[in-house]
Order: C-alpha cells, then sequence, then structure tokens
C-alpha cells in the first residue's frame, strides 16, 4: 500500500440546471475528499449525477454553489483563462467518446496537452511516442485513429492523458463499451500506468464487474453520496 | 497549436478541397469579371489613345465621343489654326459606313479620314504596308482585328477590292491598334479619299486634332480654343475619359458586371460558409476535447484563423493564377480579348473581397466552436 494524503477536497458542491422555467438540482450539497496514490471509483446509477461531479471536479463545469480545491487550489476562484491553464498543467481527460483528431497520427494525438503547453512539435510528439510505449502500442504510433481498433483508440486516448504527467487524471465511463475481458484489462492498465504515488485518479463507472480493483469507492444516488468506504456496500 | 490547426484541415480532403474551390472559385470570377469590365469600358478611349501625337480635339459643342459627333464646317480648322498657342491644327473625318467583301458580305465600319498632307491621325505601327501607301488612288488601311474580322484566318487582305459606300476601295496596309468597344472595322484614308467615300452635307469635319505650342498644357490652349472660337476643346485624356464614361453612362455594362461580381461573392460565401461549418461541427467534439484540456479560447481563435487564413490564401492564389490564364492567354489568341491587361487594383480588390468572405465565414464558424462547453466532451 503507498502512502496517501487529501488531494481534493469537496465543499457543498450543488448544482442546478435549467429546464425550461424551472431549475432542476442534479447535486444536493456534496462534500468529499480524494486521496492521491489512489484509485477512486465514482459508482452509481444512471442518472445518478457522476457525470456531473467529475465534470466539477475536473474544472470544466461550474457548479451552482460550493467549492472544489484541487491540490490546494480553490480552482473555482480562479479567472476563466487561470482554470483553463490550471487544467492544462494538473489534469489528464480520459473521455469516453475519446475524441481524438482524426487526422492526427496516434503520436501526435498523444502529444497535444504538451503541444498546447507550447513544447515544440518534434520534441512533444517524440514524448507522445514514449508514453504510446508504454502502453505497448508503439507500433501504431503513426497511425491514423481510424487505421486503430477501439481498444488501440482508448490507448491513445489514456496516453493522451498522461504525457504531461498531470496530478489529477479522471475518466468517465472507461469500460462502458467493453465486454468484461477487455473492461478487466483497461482497469489494470490504468492501475499500472495512470496511478502513482502523487497522483489521483478518478473513475467514473457502474460497471459492476471490476469494482474489485478500486482502493476506494463513493457511491452515488440522486445527487448525493450514500457510500465511502473500500468496499461496496452489502445490500 | 498553429499545426494542429492546419493538419485538422489538410487531413480532411474533401473539405479543405471544397473550401479552395469556393473561395478560387470567386477570386476568379470576380477578377475576371472585372478585368473584362475594366478593359471593355476603356475601348472607350482606345479612338483617342491611338492617335499620340495629338494632344488636343476639338468639336462641335454637342459631341460627345469620336463616335458620338456632329460635324462642322470646314472653316472651323482655319478659326482652331488662328488661335494663338496652336502648334499645328489637322482636320479629321469620323464617319460609319458599310462595305461590301469580295465575298458579298456586308458589314459596318468606321470610315477614318486624316489630313492629307500630314496623315496625322493615322496609328503608326503597321503591321503590314506603310504609311505612302495611303497616297495610291482609292487607297484604304485597315485595322488589323478589323482584317480578321472581315477576312478568313492566314488570308492577306493587301490589294483587296472592298465596295465602300458604292465606290472602290482598295486595302494597301494593316495597322496594329487596339480596337474600339463595338469592335468594329475601321478603315483609314485620306481626308479627300473620306469625303469620297462618306456622302453627306456640307459639314463633313468631325474633328479638328490639334496641338499646344512648347510652353503651354494643353488645358491651357483647349481653353484659349474655346473661349476664341465657341468650339468644344477636350485634351486628350479628357476625351477620352468621355468615352468612357459615355459607355457607363450609356450601356447595361456596369450593371451586369456588377450582378456577376456579386453572385460570385454570395455563391463563394454560401460555398465557404457551408463547407466550414460543416468541418467545424465534424470537429465540434474534438474542439471541445481541446477546451478541457487546456486550449484558451484565444488559441481556438488562433487555430480557427490559421484554417481561414490558409484557405484564403491558398484560394485566392489558385483564383488569381486562373485569371491571369485566362486574361493573358486571351489577349494573345482572341481579337476580342486584343490589348486586355490586369490593372494592379483588381488583384487588390479581389483580395478585399476574399478577406471578407474569410471573415464572415470564419466568424460564424468560430462563434460554434467557442460556444462549446468543454463540459459536453462528456455527455
Ligand atoms: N446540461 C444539462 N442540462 C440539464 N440537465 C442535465 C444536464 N446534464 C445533466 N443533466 C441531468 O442531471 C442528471 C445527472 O446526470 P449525469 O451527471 O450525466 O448522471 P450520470 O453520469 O450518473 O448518468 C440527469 O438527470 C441529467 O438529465
Ligand atoms: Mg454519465
Amino acid at each position: 500500500m503507498t502512502e496517501t494524503r487529501t488531494a481534493i477536497t469537496i465543499n457543498g458542491i450543488v448544482k442546478e440546471f435549467s429546464a425550461g422555467s424551472q431549475m432542476i438540482r442534479v447535486l444536493h450539497g456534496i462534500d468529499a475528499e480524494v486521496r492521491s496514490g489512489e484509485l477512486t471509483y465514482l459508482v452509481g446509477e444512471s442518472g445518478s449525477g457522476k457525470t456531473t461531479m467529475i465534470s466539477i471536479i475536473a474544472g470544466i463545469l461550474y457548479p451552482t454553489d460550493g467549492s472544489v480545491s484541487v491540490f490546494g487550489q480553490d480552482i473555482y476562484s480562479l479567472s476563466d483563462n487561470d482554470l483553463v491553464r490550471f487544467r492544462l498543467s494538473n489534469i489528464g481527460f480520459i473521455f469516453q467518446q475519446y475524441n481524438l483528431i482524426p487526422t492526427l497520427t496516434a503520436a501526435e494525438n498523444a502529444s497535444v496537452p504538451l503541444v498546447a503547453a507550447g513544447m515544440k512539435r518534434d520534441e512533444a510528439v517524440e514524448r507522445g511516442r514514449d508514453m504510446l510505449d508504454k502502453l505497448n502500442i508503439a507500433d501504431q504510433a503513426d497511425k491514423l485513429p481510424r487505421q486503430l481498433s477501439g481498444g488501440q483508440q482508448q490507448r491513445v486516448a489514456i496516453a493522451r492523458a498522461l504525457v504531461h504527467e498531470p496530478r489529477l487524471v479522471v475518466c468517465d465511463e472507461p469500460t462502458a463499451a467493453l465486454d468484461a475481458k477487455s473492461g478487466r484489462r483497461v482497469m489494470d492498465l490504468l492501475r499500472e500506468v495512470a496511478l502513482a504515488p502523487e497522483r489521483t485518479v478518478i473513475i467514473v463507472t457502474h460497471d459492476n464487474r471490476i469494482f474489485d480493483l478500486a482502493d476506494r469507492i463513493l457511491v452515488m444516488e440522486d445527487g448525493r453520496i450514500t457510500h465511502d468506504g473500500k468496499e461496496m456496500p452489502e445490500h | 497549436m498553429t499545426w494542429i490547426a492546419i493538419r485538422m484541415l489538410t487531413g480532411d480532403r474533401q473539405k479543405f478541397f471544397g473550401l479552395l474551390f469556393g473561395v478560387a472559385f470567386s477570386a476568379l470570377l470576380i477578377s475576371q469579371q472585372l478585368t473584362i469590365f475594366v478593359n471593355l469600358i476603356e475601348r472607350g478611349a482606345t479612338a483617342v489613345y491611338n492617335i499620340p501625337t495629338a494632344n488636343i480635339w476639338v468639336m462641335d459643342p454637342v459631341s460627345r465621343t469620336p463616335d458620338v459627333a456632329l460635324p462642322m464646317p470646314s472653316t472651323a480648322l482655319d478659326k482652331v489654326r488662328s488661335v494663338n498657342g496652336v502648334e499645328w491644327a489637322s482636320p479629321m473625318l469620323r464617319s460609319g459606313a458599310t462595305v461590301r467583301t469580295p465575298e458579298g458580305d456586308l458589314e459596318g465600319v468606321t470610315v477614318v479620314g486624316v489630313d492629307d498632307a500630314t496623315l496625322i491621325g493615322l496609328p503608326k505601327k503597321f503591321v503590314n504596308g506603310s504609311r505612302e501607301a495611303l497616297y495610291e488612288p482609292d487607297a484604304v488601311i485597315i485595322d488589323s482585328v478589323g482584317a480578321a474580322k472581315l477576312f478568313p484566318e492566314g488570308f492577306d487582305p493587301i490589294g483587296v477590292r472592298l465596295e465602300l459606300n458604292d465606290r472602290r476601295a482598295v486595302i494597301r496596309g494593316i495597322v496594329d491598334v487596339d480596337p474600339s468597344f463595338t469592335s468594329q472595322v475601321i478603315l483609314y484614308t485620306r481626308y479627300s479619299n473620306a469625303l469620297a467615300f462618306v456622302p453627306g452635307t456640307r459639314n463633313r469635319m468631325s474633328f479638328v486634332l490639334a496641338n499646344a505650342s512648347e510652353g503651354l498644357t494643353a488645358k491651357q490652349v483647349a481653353t484659349r480654343i474655346t473661349e476664341a472660337t465657341g468650339l468644344k476643346a477636350r485634351t486628350r485624356d479628357e476625351f477620352a475619359r468621355d468615352g468612357v464614361d459615355f459607355i457607363i453612362e450609356n450601356t447595361g455594362i456596369p450593371v451586369n458586371f456588377g450582378i456577376t461580381v456579386a453572385l460570385g461573392f454570395i455563391v463563394g460565401v454560401a460555398i465557404v460558409g457551408l463547407t466550414f461549418s460543416l468541418f467545424i461541427r465534424d470537429n465540434i467534439k474534438q474542439f471541445g476535447a481541446l477546451k478541457a484540456i487546456g486550449v484558451t479560447n484565444n488559441k481556438i481563435r488562433m487555430m480557427v484563423a490559421a484554417q481561414a487564413l490558409l484557405v484564403g490564401l491558398v484560394g485566392y492564389g489558385i483564383g488569381i493564377l486562373l485569371a491571369a490564364i485566362f486574361i493573358s492567354s486571351g489577349a494573345s489568341s482572341s481579337p476580342d480579348f486584343k490589348g486586355f491587361y490586369t490593372p494592379w487594383e483588381i488583384p487588390l480588390l479581389t483580395a478585399a473581397v476574399v478577406i471578407a468572405m474569410i471573415l464572415i465565414t470564419g466568424w460564424l464558424a468560430l462563434r460554434s466552436v467557442l460556444k462549446t462547453e468543454p463540459a459536453e466532451v462528456f455527455r
């Protein structure tokens, strides 16, 4: 077991969406802490608010109320541009649909966060290539996304999320489209390459086949956290 | 990030070529139509500029252009000659007539009668024959475009007899001049011959061509001529401008070309706008992902600007190049385009239109990218 410490503090998070004339409250004042060096699962039924929650934690969705502190930084007190820069240097995203750029090679796609941070093209792509190597798809580095299988594309997306060594990695439903065996393999892979003592990894899933791979499980129900523990609650 | 923006666009062959096509099409249509327009209306000035020796044209006060002129009594010549500051003055007759070729074809022509003694008014550049040939009996000299129009290709018209208003005329030479707006065949002849070719009343002299004495400007002398004789006197540049203005005011040309140019712009904006927004829509998730990862709106703006700039530059280059090829190959091969050139203002104006097009479509495209919430990528 690696040493862990609090990396993210979530305080009274409320989120409302407007639906026509009225407001719908999706998150009802959530308090939580997430530690680094751990693989944290955010689980719950569809519609319980997981995606909304992880979006707020990752700094891409403003909460209606409450605050989020990531590595000691109250992220929603930052200016818009500073928040963007904070994400760029601290957060790695793995999107469900990968959202790779179809006309860039795998290595180039993996290099995007470095390029966005201003690194020279050659150096950035080289680092992207190294990252693909760690994910065991170095031989696919010069292919376009459409020449890759779904699993390979996901590895490229993971490489892009890790290439700039962010301290927080967020991942929404990485196994939703996969069969049980592939889903487990992806989770194993994330544990292996993403998890580090100084890094926090939060994975949203409702895939109960892989709950045993988590260090910590937060269960959400109707916009509230109803369980926080190392295992799933007994029913 | 610029290289990523460029690769996003160029990697999508279909849309990239669609965008280039839209811009190039507009640039080609606009610059080509504007060039034809300018050259066409400038043909209203060729009759004046074909005679470089005379810097003053004197005419009846109601005359307007070389081809819209009321003849004056022959005394006008001496009146002009007697004005202080006139170095020399010579008569010119311009009149419409019909010719019948040996094959029996009928064609409208302009007969230009020039001073018997000096031949002032006869163009200098001969394709065939020489000035002296005009002293032979019944001699006329034809312009090269007119010769091409009247005779089959490769045919040598020297020595051909024409029936000019029922009188015999013999072609003795060919001069190289830019055609007039109507491209009518021009037959140059001596003034005394012209009087015989063109039947008419007492007044036959269309113009008096004159030159200012040394030390005086054409404008000064023209003013003196008007004051002394009551005739209208125009400097060469003024009279050339009159010919151009006459076409602008009396034909549908500006409107027609204006409509074509406007259509070129509208069609360009439509093609480029639609293709650009299709491209953006296809890539909106990717743009959203970039925003989530940490690309600021300013950098997004630069990316879209780089894409628009690339399309604008390359498309403009292709369009202008095609227009230049079209104009120059037309000018060298077809008498209709003889003497056509591209004024420097036209590429500039076309560039301005392309910039406007790129700004409009780029702004529309950018708006939807900026509106995309980064949180949408988790949906
Ligand atoms: N942008 C939005 N506008 C309105 N309602 C939303 C929006 N995003 C999410 N919701 C609603 O919030 C609730 C939680 O959604 P979500 O966070 O996606 O849940 P989960 O990821 O657990 O399935 C759902 O009822 C959903 O319809
Ligand atoms: Mg969800």
